[in-house]
Parts: structure tokens; sequence; C-alpha cells
């Protein structure tokens, strides 16, 4: 076992190796971000002051440049008076890991400054109701007309190229006109998620059916199968597992038009919680808030996945085999 | 080397003339009239099938046989009603049949049971499509399952199964919607050679035991004689009918009758006919120098 390669093409790994690896993924990225954090001569731009001396302008917890600090230092050393005192820190829009883990708790814990504005939870809440609603009225609509566009060549003729055309469009870019229709609410927010997802999820999920093995269609028709019941009992059940994963990722693409979405109107959900703690220079707040969307996409994709074991019997079987 | 004097494949004892008498007084399942297929490509017009004209008797089990290219999957494909004929008609019970349908039961070379459905909803698949009832169709269903040996994967996805194993779902799959024959193409190439000689006798006892007309096309040569009672034998661009043999092995068969005299016979003849001796043996000679002396003291 510990004798086979890393690096072999297409060639799996053990099991305990996939763990390790994936541990070190996460783990990585967090050591660079520690080792920038705590390690002092590493970057450290900025000092912080301790105590100012008698540098008129500083303050205690001051950040200034490392350059502006050594001026007025020598400056005060001149003039023979009190040196003021500091330790190297980092900017200000990068908090220490310890730091984001406090805000973590911190930022669901803290009462909002004014009562008109959510809570943390809240607005995390509202924007998970923003992609759900997003995504289903796309689904709704964007995966019938995809397994139609797979299975007939005539639907796909008449819908295909317009929606190839139409894909290219930003979303973001339909964000003025989505509050001109709909208001300065939550409808042109769903508008851009819906708007994202769904040109991509006809040309995807049509795509998926037209993979499905053609010879299962001609097995169905050799026992008496007909129009109808090719397209529920064949076609159908043939993609659903192929589809599920489509949906997934076109899912993780969602989330990436949130922000945008949110800023459309008046600002709302993680959106508003991001740029309101930016204001403030809660940088830890920022660092939380961002790494909890990733979080519930993760978690979120985790769960459907394993849903998909357990909708799909016979795909759980295929990948024994 | 002794060559064995081989009898001429065309002689029949008593017992086999008999049995193709018989046959030939049943009634006629399939009657495929002056059949012809044309494909445009871009090189022009290529005509796959030219002139075909067989009967299949009812009961009767039909090999075809040909080289590759010859068009033996086309002919079974227009037959199954997958693809049309370019002219000429098909006749069902003497009525003309177009495009796929129940009446003709198929097994694909490829795997084509639906991975999603456990053996028994595949072999439910056609009963349910002609609007038999949920139970009663699983209660005809698990009878075909049995029939092939089956009953203990009732409930199991093709994916669990070996590739044998889906075959066998696959046959009673069309079996079960009670076809007038049962189309077969090329269903155990995909097979080792093992498990598609078992394949071969599991298909004779279902045959033997149920009232179906089998059409079975195969490149095997081999497994044409096993299972025939007649082999058309093709020949390539055009497809064409170049003989229809009448197989003179005996029944029941039996793995041990390839050795046979008549067995034998038949396969050369075949062999000549799908392998003619002229192009070949020049083709076969490598043009190349000898590398190595090795062992050339002991093979003279």
């Amino acid at each position: 076992m510990s004798s086979s390669p890393w690096f072999a093409p297409r060639v799996a790994l053990s099991t305990k190796r996939t763990r390790v690896l994936t541990i070190v993924s996460f783990l990585l990225p967090l050591l660079i971000w520690s080792a920038v954090s705590y390690v002092p001569f590493l970057w450290h731009p900025k000092v912080v002051v301790i105590d100012p001396g008698d540098v008129s302008y500083f303050k205690v917890d001051m950040l200034v440049d490392r350059e502006v600090f050594k001026k007025e230092s020598s400056k005060v050393e001149e003039a023979e008076k009190t040196l003021p005192t500091g330790k190297r820190a980092n900017p200000i829009y990068l908090p220490a890991p310890h730091e984001v883990a406090k805000a973590f708790v911190t930022s669901f814990t803290t009462e909002p400054q004014r009562r008109s504005e959510q809570w943390l939870h809240e607005s995390l809440w509202h924007s998970i109701t923003i992609i759900f609603w997003g995504f289903i009225l796309s689904s709704l609509v964007g995966v019938p007309i995809g397994v139609l566009c797979g299975t007939y060549a005539a639907v796909s003729r008449i819908h295909e190229p317009f929606i190839e055309f139409f894909r290219y469009l930003p979303a973001p870019a339909f964000g003025a006109l989505a509050v001109a229709i709909l208001g300065i609410y939550d409808g042109p927010k769903i508008a851009i998620i819906f708007i994202g997802t769904f040109f991509q999820q006809v040309l995807i999920v049509s795509n998926t059916t037209r993979k499905l093995d053609i010879s299962l269609l001609e097995a169905a028709l050799t026992l008496g199968a007909k129009r109808m019941q090719l397209l529920f009992k064949v076609v159908i059940p043939g993609i659903l597992p192929d589809l599920f994963r489509d949906l997934r990722i076109l899912l993780g693409w969602a989330w990436t038009y949130l922000i945008v979405a949110e800023l459309i109107g008046t600002s709302s959900g993680i959106t508003w919680f991001i740029t309101q703690q930016a204001r403030y220079k809660n940088f830890d707040n920022v660092f939380a808030a961002i790494m909890m969307i990733g979080i519930i996409g993760l978690l979120s994709d985790i769960i459907l996945a394993k849903l998909g074991k357990c909708i799909f019997p016979w795909e759980r079987s295929a990948n024994k085999a | 080397m002794t060559r064995i004097e081989l009898p001429s494949y065309l002689e029949q004892s008593d017992e086999v003339k008999e049995r193709f008498d018989e046959i030939k007084q049943r009634e006629v399942i399939l009657e495929v009239k002056d059949l012809y297929k044309y494909f445009t490509t871009a090189k022009g017009e290529i005509t796959a099938l030219k002139n075909i004209n067989f009967k299949v008797h009812r009961r009767e089990f039909v090999c075809v046989i040909g080289a590759s290219g010859c068009g033996k999957s086309t002919l079974i494909r227009i037959l199954s009603g997958l693809e049309s004929a370019s002219t000429g008609q098909m006749l069902l019970d003497g009525e003309p049949v177009s495009g796929p349908g129940p009446d003709r039961g198929m097994v694909f070379q490829g795997y084509t049971l639906f991975p999603w459905l456990t053996v028994k909803k595949n072999v439910m698949f056609g009963l349910r499509s002609q609007g038999m009832s949920e139970a009663n169709a699983e209660g005809e269903a698990l009878q075909w399952i049995d029939l092939v040996g089956l009953e203990k994967f009732a409930e199991s996805y093709p994916d669990q199964l070996s590739g044998g194993m889906k075959q066998r779902v696959a046959i009673a799959r069309a079996l079960a919607n009670k076809p007038r024959i049962l189309l077969m193409d090329e269903p155990y190439g995909a097979l080792d050679a093992q498990t598609r000689s078992r394949m071969q006798s599991y298909l004779l006892q279902i045959w033997h035991n149920i009232d179906i007309t089998v059409l079975f096309i195969t490149h095997d040569l081999d497994e044409a004689i096993y299972l025939a009672d007649r082999i058309l034998v093709l020949k390539a661009h055009p497809g064409e009918v170049q003989e229809v043999i009448e197989v003179p092995v005996p029944r029941p068969r039996d793995p041990e009758q390839f050795m046979s005299p008549e067995f034998l016979a038949t396969r050369k003849r075949i062999d000549e006919l799908i392998h003619p001796p002229s192009d070949e043996d020049e083709d076969d000679k490598l043009n190349m120098i000898r590398l190595t002396r090795v062992g050339d003291e002991v093979e003279p």
C-alpha cells in the first residue's frame, strides 16, 4: 500500500490518503493565513500604537504605516522627548484567524445597531430564501424545457439558438430593468438569480438528456412503448441521476449571483450584512460572513449528494461494481 | 498431416430430412420479399442490402451469418422496425408490418436493460406499456424470470448482474410480450467464450420449451451451426443472400457435435462462402526477415 505512487494518472487514491488530502486542502490555506497573521516578520506592514509618547496625533490602538511610525519616532528622538512604543501589525482588512473565529459567534449574538436592522441569522435566512425561490422558479421552467429540447430535435431548434445567445448576457445587466418591473424588494433579486441560472440550466439539461443511450429508447420501442411512454418511462427516469447532479452544480452557480442580486434595489440579506460591517470596519465579521456562505453552500451540496444516493439506488450499486 | 474426408454438407440423414420436411409444412411466421436498403453517404449511394428474400417457419431457428459490414445488423434492424427498408416487404403472419412493435421481440448486442429498474420491473416493462395491470404483469414477469433461472435476482438492478445474466434478462423481457418472433442481434458478441457457450445452450433449452421462432444474427460459425435449423449466409457489398444452408446436424444439439463430420462439413462450406480463399492467402503472408533461429533444430 505504502509503495503505491502518489502521482499515477487516473488512479484512485486509498481512502486514507483521500481523507488526509481533504483535510490538508482546508488546512493549507488556514496555515498560510495563520503564518501571515501570527509571524510578525512575514508581512505586518503596519504598527499598532501602544504608547503614543510625545507624538501629538498618535493615539492608543491607532494603526500607522511602519514608515510613518519610524519617521515620527526619529523626529521625537531628535527633539529628545518620550518615544512612542508600538508593535507590528497587519492592516485592518486582514484579521487573524482567531478574531474571525470569535466573530463567527459574536456576529450572531450581537444585537443589530438600529431597530430596523436584522440579526445576522435573519439576514442569512433571507439570502437563502432568495436563492431558493430563484432556483426553484428557474428549475420549474428550465428543467422541463431542457428535457424536451434534449428529447425532440424540433423543440431544441426553436429554443436553443436564442438561449445560446441570451446566456452570454450578464445577469446583473438586467438589474435596473428588474427593479423597474418588479420593484425594489425581493422581486428583482429573485429575477437576477433566475436569469443567471435559467439559460445555463436549459442548455445543460438538454445536453444531459441527449447523452442518454439511444439503444434504451430503441429497446423500449421494440417492447411496444409509445410516444409519451418513451418520454416518461425511459427518458426521464434514465436521466434522473445526471439531472440531479446538474442541479447540484447549478445551485452552486446560483450562489455566485447572490451578492450582485442582493445589491439590486434595497440591499438585503447577507450582502447587506457584509457591506454594513465593512463600513464599520469590522472585517472579522466580513470574513466570517463570507465563510458562512461557503459553509452553507458546501453543506447543502453534501446533503444533496447523500440524498442522491438514497433516491437513486441503482446508481449506488453501479458505483460499487 | 492426414486429411479427414468430410461428407457433403448437403447430405442429410433421414431423421434430419424428415425434420426439415415437417418444418416446411408449418405456417410461415416471417416472410421477407424483395427487400432492398440503400444508404446515402457523402460518397454517393450505397446498397446495403440487395434483393433479400426468405421465409421463417413457426418454431424454426434461423441464423444469419456474414462477415462484418455485410448488412446483417441493418437487416435485423429493419425486421425489428427500428429502420425502414428502401423497397420491399416484410410480412408477419402474412400481414405487412412497419415500425417497431411488441410482436417482434428484440435482444440487442449491447446491454439495453433499463438501469433504473430492477430485473422484475425490466421484464414487466413491455407488459405495462401495453396496459396490463401491475399485479398481472408482475405475476407474468416472475414466470419469465423463473424460466431464465434468475428468480433469486428479481429485485436486483442490472448493474449487479454479470453480462450473461443481463442477456438472460433481456431475453425474458423480450419473451414476456409473447412476440411472434424473437430477433437477436449478436446477443452474445460481448461475452467471453465460456459464458457464451453456456448462453447458447440456455437459449436452445428455452427455445425447446416454448413456442417461439428465432432469427439470430451472428458472425460466429460454430454458434450459427450449433443453434440453427437453417443458416442464411450473407455476402458483403452489397449485402445479398449467398446461400441458405440446411444444417445437417441432428437435434437435440450438444457441444460434442462440434467435432462430428456433418458439423465440420457445414463449417467448411460457410467458411468458404464468407472467406473466399482468393484474396486472403496473399494478404496473410508477412514479408519479413527472420530475426530468430531459436528452436529451429527441432522444428524442421
